[in-house]
């Protein structure tokens, strides 16, 4: 890229008359509306034309780092390979051009898709029904929470006020209880990790209406005691609530529904490997036990007798909308493909193969990085930093590191039960060859954190960016154009 | 002639007769890195002893703030708006909000200098 | 367990073992107990080839509509350019931006994106946006009650499209906060019921629309002046489009203005993946949800895009973060940034022109046959409008174009139909509407 020309904002392009669309058939008379409904000034967007568009965003991208770039081992994340195939269907016309207010006659497909994706999930969490309308994990979460509030309230149970959260559990699930009107309560860690049984315990009562968990949970440990926990849980008359952000390993092994979990949310933009986006749009789909159908948020996407499909906007016991309509669809339809492809026999090594390559990575890296928690992990494992104290060298340096080497970085300090947290998770799609260049990659650094540290603490060296200063970004932030223009 | 009292949620408490000086602690600040935002109240609101009155953010942390004493706002520390850093130079002098004491019996459930420093001692553990 | 998106040869699999030092994979479950194992496949299709798979897609059967349908969710026109470049994968495949040396791609076009949304809306700040125009609408009140401390009240117009009033109230409900309708009159809000429902004294925020679910330009003058006078913050609510050419919720004195921008390059696709907007005043910036990126320097003196003011998000702050929002709508942002700079604001008005001019043309010929009138014919509209029909029932009309290959809108009531056109709408759609209702 010519730096020169192309490290620019859009607007830096932008001269009075360059146009990057018309149309032919020209100018309409604006409609007769009165003078103060209207707009004075107009809106300072850039004018350009569609060569430098295209070039503009064409070489912005490639400042980038996607899965398709390069090996993604960020913990918790599950950055698998997004399948192609899948993005070419959820741009067919047959999808793009239906209106979500369409009569239920004219979109059968695209109602019989939704329902079947819903049948699979169901299958494969082990729940009774589906709604996939949340957007995202933390919108799952939330309405998760909202179906276990509108239960405990149909059975007139207002006692209720509080969830228990482990300290080792992501940030969405505090933040979600506190948006559902909960009280967050944090239970215990073991040493190794897993959830503290007896200090659960002593926090259940009738106050509580519900318990949430990942499994395994974020240092990559299975919670075996979860039959146990389950027990209690459901003895105190509160519900257990499965965050499916960590439920890859678990594909083709066991069900979130069999471990005994009342509700749960899956990550289709992790485990059913829809793109990230840079930060979205995923879907965040949550599932319930039998009895618990009832609560799920309007619309539903219903089966008749005739075998015809139909949308239920506003059935009687929901828990109301959370979606303007049918959650982010073109996500369904990624993940709906990628269910088809992998089918049964290949859904049934996802898990295993995650499972492997993480041990292997592990194994391979445990005698230079501490490893707090000794395995076997799961889909992802936690160092807290290098061995090696003494020579100063961080978790946040060798992250930055990483990125010299061509690797996006693990999840550094995260979760908060260790200071130095380097959290790994290659997923199932990456293959020998990539870990293990990945792994000499992470032993060169111990080397030269032993060797040149200041390599280290002063890297990255060859990124587009080189240490942003994030202090002056968030003491005078500067978030619009406007505002750089005005600096 | 002023005393200064603390809160193990690492606020002070600095009393000039019924008026206290709330500000967070050195060991605090140190903690906390650049201080990139205080989130203050509004002169005249009302603070509860051990009731939150505002927050304070670097870039990759925040903390709430927790009065020590109850009483009313008379006046917040209008220079932290364009340079909260001033916490990180000297949290002792750059106090956060003052505050007329409605209760001033409730100092003698705050911590002394010396068993406040225990605290400190044992978190860097 | 060939599969083709798995690398692993049996080798590889024994050599990682070894080096594991596990006899099988199924070793390394040893702490899953035996009776927590499924011990089957999944009870699903076996694995199909890429062509079984897109088979099985093109046998799904959805008509495709020349669409006269709105209500949230217009079929704008999109140029290929869109799609060509957010279909690279630097951009799709990655992940949320919080390695900001490796990030700047997607960092700059979602600063790119809040200007010119903040240009839009003629408000000071925007985040790098929301699920929907619903969630961002119930995330501003949420929102206005944190800003407003211990107020717990929303007042929403029942102009505002009823789903995403129906989002705000399960919102509303959970977080305990009193959501009251402010009562609509002749299609438009009645400010004089919002100026009473304003002396409970504790309302957080007002929340009206800018149009109205009818597709009415509503006059909000001097609306501003009373919402602040008792304390609360007023939200207005906006598809994006339209913002080029009606006064922007900024130019009413908006504290928060959100809305849904499908409108700006988006595909109709089943109503999502769409994108919620979020802007605000500066003096609420640090109360807003989600992220923001800001810009600042680098080692080396460049300008350089991060993610700032993170210390309000759930990451850090747990059960205290302004929201649980995790995520943005990401591509969805770039979408809406390569549109808006593709059109410019000279496109954008025509866009809103052309469709505003056929709207009305479609609305004069509907009320010429005699056997539909507007629904609140004195009222100002843009390019969405309702009509009352008569001798012949919404869903009468709904069948009868959609054997013609047409959505003739969103029936809101029985006899009652909602209207949008836009520049995509064909003359002869138009004809063929007319001439439909005239023969019913």
């Amino acid at each position: 890229m010519n730096r020169q020309l192309y490290e620019k904002l859009i607007f830096d392009y932008s001269r009075p008359g360059r146009r990057g669309f018309y149309f032919a058939e020209g100018d309409a008379p604006m409609p007769q509306l009165p003078e103060n409904l209207l707009r004075q000034t107009p809106a300072e967007l850039p004018e350009v034309d569609e060569p430098t568009v295209v070039r503009h965003y064409n070489n912005q991208s490639t400042n980038n780092f996607g899965v398709d770039t390069g090996f993604y081992p960020l913990g918790s994340c599950t950055m698998k390979y997004n399948p192609k195939v899948n993005d070419l269907l959820a741009s067919d016309p047959g999808f793009a051009a239906i209106h979500p207010k369409q009569p239920a006659a004219t979109m059968q497909g695209a109602l019989q898709l939704y329902y079947e994706l819903q049948q699979s999930l169901s299958e494969i969490g082990g729940m009774s029904e589906f709604t996939l309308n949340p957007y995202a994990g933390a919108h799952g979460e939330l309405t998760g929470l909202m179906v276990i509030h509108a239960y405990h309230d149909h059975r007139g149970d207002s006692a209720r006020t509080k969830v228990l959260v482990p300290d080792s559990a992501h940030g969405t699930n505090p933040a979600s209880a506190a948006v559902c009107g909960y009280e967050v309560v944090e239970v215990k860690s073991l040493a190794d990790g897993t959830v503290d049984v007896d200090d659960l315990r002593s926090k259940l009562d009738n106050t509580v209406a519900a318990m949430m968990m990942t499994n395994p949970n974020t240092v990559g440990m299975f919670e075996k005691h979860i039959p146990e926990i389950a027990e209690a849980v459901h003895a105190a008359g509160a519900l257990l609530y499965y965050d499916g952000a960590n439920l890859n390993p678990m594909l083709g092994v066991a069900r979130p529904g069999d471990m005994g979990f009342d509700v749960m949310h899956i990550n289709l933009h992790k485990t059913f490997s829809t793109p990230h986006g840079g930060g979205g749009p995923g879907a965040g789909p949550v599932g319930v036990r039998a009895g618990l159908e009832q609560f799920l948020p309007s619309p539903r996407v219903v089966k008749l007798a005739d075998g015809s499909f139909s949308v239920d906007q506003h059935s009687a016991t929901a828990l109301g909308r959370i979606s303007s309509n049918l959650g982010n669809y073109g996500v369904l339809i990624r993940a709906w493909a990628y269910i088809l492809t992998m089918g049964c026999d290949g859904l049934a090594h996802v898990g295993p193969l995650a499972t492997l390559n993480a041990n292997y990575v592990m194994h391979r890296l445990k005698g230079l990085y501490l490893l707090p928690i000794p395995g076997p992990c799961k889909h992802e494992f936690v160092f807290d930093g290098l061995i090696d104290k003494s020579t100063g060298v961080t978790t946040l340096n060798v992250a930055k590191r990483l990125l010299d080497m061509g690797f996006h970085a693990p999840t550094i300090y995260f979760p908060l039960l260790f200071h130095e947290s380097l959290m790994i998770e290659p997923t199932e799609t990456e293959s020998l060859d990539t870990l293990d260049t990945f792994c000499e990659a992470m032993r060169q650094i111990a080397r030269e954190a032993a060797e040149s540290p200041e390599v280290v603490k002063e890297a990255p060296h060859l990124t587009p960016a080189v240490r942003p200063d994030d202090t002056e970004a968030a003491l005078h932030p500067i978030v619009t154009y406007k505002e750089l223009c005005n600096k | 002639m002023s005393k200064t009292y603390f809160l193990k949620s690492h606020e002070y408490a600095r009393v000039e007769g019924n008026i206290a000086y709330i500000g967070i602690s050195k060991f605090a600040a140190e903690q906390l890195g650049n201080v990139v935002y205080v989130d203050m109240p509004e002169v005249d609101d009302k603070v509860e002893a051990g009731e939150e009155f505002g927050a304070i953010e670097s870039v990759k942390a925040a903390s709430d703030l927790f009065s020590p004493v109850s009483g009313v706002v008379v006046e917040v520390n209008e220079d932290l708006v364009d340079n909260p850093r001033l916490i990180n130079e000297d949290p002792e002098t750059n106090w956060i909000i003052k505050v007329e004491m409605s209760d001033p019996a409730q100092l003698d459930d705050l911590l002394s200098p010396e068993a406040y420093a225990e605290v400190c001692a044992a978190e860097k553990h | 367990m060939a599969h083709r998106y798995f690398p692993h040869t049996a080798e590889d699999v024994q050599h990682m073992l070894d080096v594991c030092g596990a006899k099988s994979i199924m070793d390394l479950y040893a702490d899953v107990p035996e009776q927590l194992r499924l011990g089957r496949n999944y009870n699903l299709p076996a694995a199909r080839d890429e062509q079984q798979v897109r088979r099985q897609f093109a046998a799904l059967q959805n008509t495709a509509l020349e669409c006269f349908a709105g209500a949230g969710a217009y079929a704008h026109f999109c140029p290929a350019v869109v799609d060509s470049i957010v279909s690279r994968s630097e951009y799709l495949t990655s992940y949320t931006p919080y390695q900001s040396e490796i990030s700047q791609g997607t960092l700059q076009y979602i600063f790119e994106y809040q200007s010119m949304l903040a240009q839009l809306t003629a408000m000071d700040v925007c985040n790098a946006s929301m699920y929907d125009g619903a969630t961002a609408s119930a995330e501003a009140i949420i929102m206005a009650v944190n800003a407003t401390r211990k107020r717990r009240r929303a007042l929403v117009s029942a102009t505002l499209n009823p789903d995403v009033i129906d989002v705000m109230r399960t919102y509303a409900r959970y977080h305990r906060i009193d959501l009251d309708l402010i009562p609509e009159a002749d299609g438009v809000t009645d400010l004089v019921a919002m100026e009473q429902l304003l002396q409970k004294g504790d309302v957080a925020a007002v929340v009206l629309p800018q149009p109205n679910y009818y597709g009415i330009v509503e006059d909000l003058s001097g609306v501003a002046d009373k919402v602040h006078a008792a304390k609360a913050l007023l939200v207005i609510n906006s598809p994006a489009s339209p913002l080029a050419v009606i006064r922007p919720a900024g130019k009413w004195g908006a504290d928060i203005a959100v809305g849904d921008a499908q409108s700006l390059g988006m595909p109709l696709c089943v109503g999502g993946p769409y994108l919620g907007y979020m802007c605000c005043t500066k003096a609420l910036m640090r109360k807003i949800p989600g992220r923001i990126v800001g810009a600042t320097t680098d080692k080396n003196g460049q300008r350089t895009f991060v993610l700032t003011l993170q210390a309000r998000e759930q990451h850090i702050r747990r059960e205290k973060a302004t929201s649980n929002i995790c995520s943005n709508q990401g591509v969805m942002t770039l979408r809406a940034a390569i549109y808006l700079s593709l059109l410019g604001n000279e496109g954008l008005r025509q866009v809103n022109a052309i469709s505003a001019d056929k709207a009305h043309r479609l609305a004069a010929a509907l009320v010429a046959t005699g056997k539909a009138r507007l629904a609140f014919p004195d009222k100002p509209f843009l390019h969405e409008f309702a009509i009352d029909l008569q001798g012949v029932s919404a869903q009468q009309l709904i069948d009868a174009l959609v054997a013609k290959g047409i959505l003739a809108g969103v029936a809101i009531a029985d006899n009652r139909l909602l209207v949008a056109a836009t520049e995509c709408c064909s003359e002869e759609a138009i004809q063929t509407y007319v001439s439909t209702l005239e023969n019913l």
